[in-house]
């Protein structure tokens, strides 16, 4: 498998990362996720990251490692803001690519599921009442645990 | 031992500082005792580090539980539960 991770304050250039995975016809299927920033109905102006940069790096590679024992993964690419982002602007984008689309899109769940779980990074909302840390949501701690195998 | 110590998000925040060398006395061995040890020597950190407070922990960035056993200049990072993604 080959990798990619990024983090930083660009946009991902979607077209290039679209091709990349896609490769030259040893794939069937990309899986191609972004997540972006919800205004909260108007509540919210922006978000500001941060993370821990050597950790996020070396995290998000482990969760690709296990991806790639879980699922025959060709490619994958990994890529997360950091500092202000406004409104509709892109978060995070998870890319991978596979032989067929099932092991695409697990992965591209798996990845993400670990990346909000595990990866050192951290969200303050930008509202009118000024700045303020996310909390961390059971829900997401349950999505990744759906991955455990039943022994745990 | 000595050991470099940092601090993310709001428990940067929180505590005013984001990293330090500190050299532990030789009762500190794992991360847990670590912590104590620090709520210890600053009773204004034990709202962030103490006892039942959500905190995660990785030492040379790695994840880590709090019976991890810690070596002379290892790199342990205190943060809180992470939001990204």
């Amino acid at each position: 498998m080959d990798t990619r991770i990024h983090f930083g304050t660009e946009s991902p250039d979607m077209s290039g990362i679209h091709q990349w995975l896609a490769g030259d016809g040893d794939a069937g299927a990309v899986v191609l996720f972004t997540g972006h920033v919800r205004d909260e109905a108007g509540q919210v102006s922006g978000l500001v990251l941060e993370h821990y940069p050597q950790m996020a790096e070396a995290e998000t590679l482990r969760i690709l490692e296990q991806a790639q024992a879980r699922w025959p993964l060709l490619r994958a690419w990994v890529q997360h803001r950091v500092e202000t982002i406004r409104p509709g602007e892109l978060i995070v984008l998870v890319g991978v690519a596979s032989e067929h689309r099932q092991a695409a899109f697990e992965a591209a769940a798996f990845v993400m599921d670990f990346l909000k779980t595990r990866v050192p990074i951290w969200k303050k909302t930008l509202s009118a009442d000024g700045a303020t840390w996310v909390s961390a949501r059971h829900r997401d701690e349950l999505a990744a645990a759906r991955w455990q195998p039943e022994e745990d | 031992m000595q050991l470099e110590i940092l601090f993310f998000a709001s428990f940067r925040e929180r505590l005013g500082v984001s990293g330090q060398q500190l050299t532990v006395t030789e009762e500190v061995a794992t991360v847990a005792q670590l912590r104590a040890w620090l709520v210890a020597r600053h009773p204004d950190w034990e709202s962030v580090l103490g006892e039942g407070e959500r905190v995660m922990t990785a030492v040379n960035q790695t994840l880590a539980g709090d019976d991890d056993v810690l070596s002379e200049g290892d790199e342990v990072a205190f943060f809180p539960p992470v939001t990204g993604g």
